[in-house]
């Protein structure tokens, strides 16, 4: 989950320099968006929880690119600015979902063979741990091999290199800028709705509680790098649950800061730099 | 006629004023040299023509303002722009790097390969792991796969060994064959083989324009605005 919040991130500062904190509101509204259209759909709960996506994921999406004309796009160079504009959004869209849907948690749509347990090697694990991590994956080599294949993810890459010089070759980079902005939106959306689907409910506070570790996952990962940012994800994941367990619960957000900052003392540029590959 | 014509340009830099009101005409067809000390605005002018830096003032390229238009805009006009310091995207390879500059029409690969064939055969190789002389044959090589009637070279040869220094100069007799080229360069003895046409900035403002040859006989006039000993040699 953190990887798909933090891919989005990773890619939209790595490309624009546009530190984005209203990416954990997408993740809210994608989730509310799934949350809203599974009670207008008919059918089982699979098949709301599969409408639902389809349509919290492209609300993502579009609202992403929407920003990104709007808001952003006229405050390029302005950084100070676009902090301030995104964390004013960010703060304005979590009031509009309270404001719509009220404070409490709404139960998302889960289909019983997700809540049900897997035995592996002696463990019994929630089916829907599979789904994250298969979708995670599946994300993961998707965006590899968009950015490895294709006109628009050789631009993405040489735009996280140098912005300049890819504009001085006749490409309109504005236009990758909006599609990275799209990608990153459908990202954290379907990131809202994996987070419904491991935690059951949805409520307007998720996307920024998750946000926070998202940051942190791309200062570790390097900016700009999706292999980096997977790896880091992975890492942070795991140090936090393992510290939950076994040390003390709460220990987890303790030791993934520790974490972040040893990164920062010994390899601050991240575990893998500023290059999209 | 002047294909390119730049009148009364300014460029701030911060709280510096680099470029004060430079004016100047390059004419179609040929290499015009700008010329100048370091850090008299030279780069600073590619730069501004290129709509790299926030200006002031009027470009005109084929009789089409420019100075209105973004930078990737004025590049589909026509222009390739090879910068100082190449600026190859490192973790790039240099298939990738020649595939990202390709616009319109048929990349010229063919003229690529032959003027230097070694891109051909490291094609599969990061740009990043390539030596400076072949790091500026895959920035030239990006400016010339395109049919573009003008060049804006920055200083192509600096830091190159001689060997290569030759070959970077002929890369730009066959380049001027093709496309008129606007160059910055410090090696007058490249200027001298290459350049038709002179222009010599200090101070942020033209000072000096004219035929390469008459410029380059006159020792005492180079080393007075380029504080060189003159004859490029």
């Amino acid at each position: 989950m953190y990887f798909l919040i933090a891919s989005g991130l990773s890619l939209i500062y790595g490309l624009m320099g546009v530190l984005n904190f209203a990416h954990g509101a997408l993740l809210t509204v994608g989730a509310y968006a799934t949350w809203w259209t599974s009670t207008h759909v008919g059918g089982g709960p699979g098949t709301k929880l599969l409408v639902g996506a389809l349509a919290g994921v492209a609300v993502g999406g579009i609202l992403a690119a929407l920003i990104e004309l709007v808001l952003i796009r006229p405050l390029y160079r302005r950084p100070v600015e676009q902090v301030l504009v995104t964390v004013g959004l960010a703060l304005a869209l979590n009031a509009l979902v309270e404001a719509i849907w009220g404070f409490d948690a709404r139960p998302f749509p889960v289909p019983s063979w997700l809540i049900d347990t897997t035995t592996v090697f002696g463990a019994n694990i929630p089916n829907d741990r599979f789904l994250e991590i298969g979708v995670a994956a599946a994300v993961l080599v998707g965006l590899t091999l968009f950015l490895r294949y294709t006109r628009y993810g050789l631009i993405i890459r040489a735009g996280v290199e140098n912005r300049a010089m890819v504009t001085a070759l006749g490409i309109d980079v504005r236009r990758a800028f909006t599609l990275v902005f799209a990608l990153g939106g459908m990202a954290a959306a379907l990131a809202g709705v994996l987070s419904g689907v491991y935690y059951g409910v949805v409520d307007p506070g998720r996307g920024t509680s998750l946000l926070i570790f998202a940051f942190i996952v791309v200062v570790i990962g390097g900016f700009g790098s999706i292999g980096g940012t997977a790896v880091a994800a992975v890492v942070v994941g795991l140090i936090q649950q393992y510290a939950n367990y076994y040390a003390s619960s709460g220990l987890g957000d303790l030791a993934v800061v520790l974490l972040l900052a040893i990164v920062l003392l010994l390899r601050p540029e991240g575990l893998s730099p500023k290059v999209a590959h | 006629m002047a294909l390119i014509r730049v009148d009364d340009l300014h460029v701030y830099l911060g709280e510096s004023h680099v470029l004060q009101g430079v004016s100047f005409e390059v004419p179609e067809g040929g290499v015009t040299a700008l010329l100048g000390r370091n850090g008299v605005g030279k780069t600073t002018t590619l730069r501004a023509i290129m709509g790299l830096v926030p200006r002031r003032g009027t470009v005109t390229l084929a009789g089409e303002e420019t100075t209105r238009l973004a930078t990737h805009q004025i590049v589909r006009r026509g222009i390739g722009y090879v910068p100082e310091d190449r600026d190859v995207f490192a973790g790039l390879t240099v298939d990738e790097n020649l595939r990202l500059s390709e616009r319109n029409g048929l990349p010229r690969y063919e003229l690529v390969y032959e003027l230097f064939p070694e891109l051909k055969t490291r094609g599969g190789q990061r740009a990043g792991t390539l030596s400076g002389g072949q790091q500026q044959m895959v920035a030239i090589a990006r400016a010339l796969l395109n049919d573009n009637p003008v060049l804006l070279v920055d200083e192509p040869t600096k830091g190159l060994a001689p060997l290569l220094v030759t070959e970077v100069a002929s890369a730009l007799e066959r380049a001027a064959e093709l496309a008129t080229v606007l160059l910055v360069e410090q090696n007058l003895a490249v200027v001298e083989r290459v350049a038709q046409q002179v222009v010599v900035l200090d101070g942020g403002r033209v000072v000096h324009t004219g035929p390469a040859t008459e410029l380059l006989r006159d020792r005492a006039t180079i080393q007075s605005l380029l504080g060189v000993s003159g004859g490029g040699h």
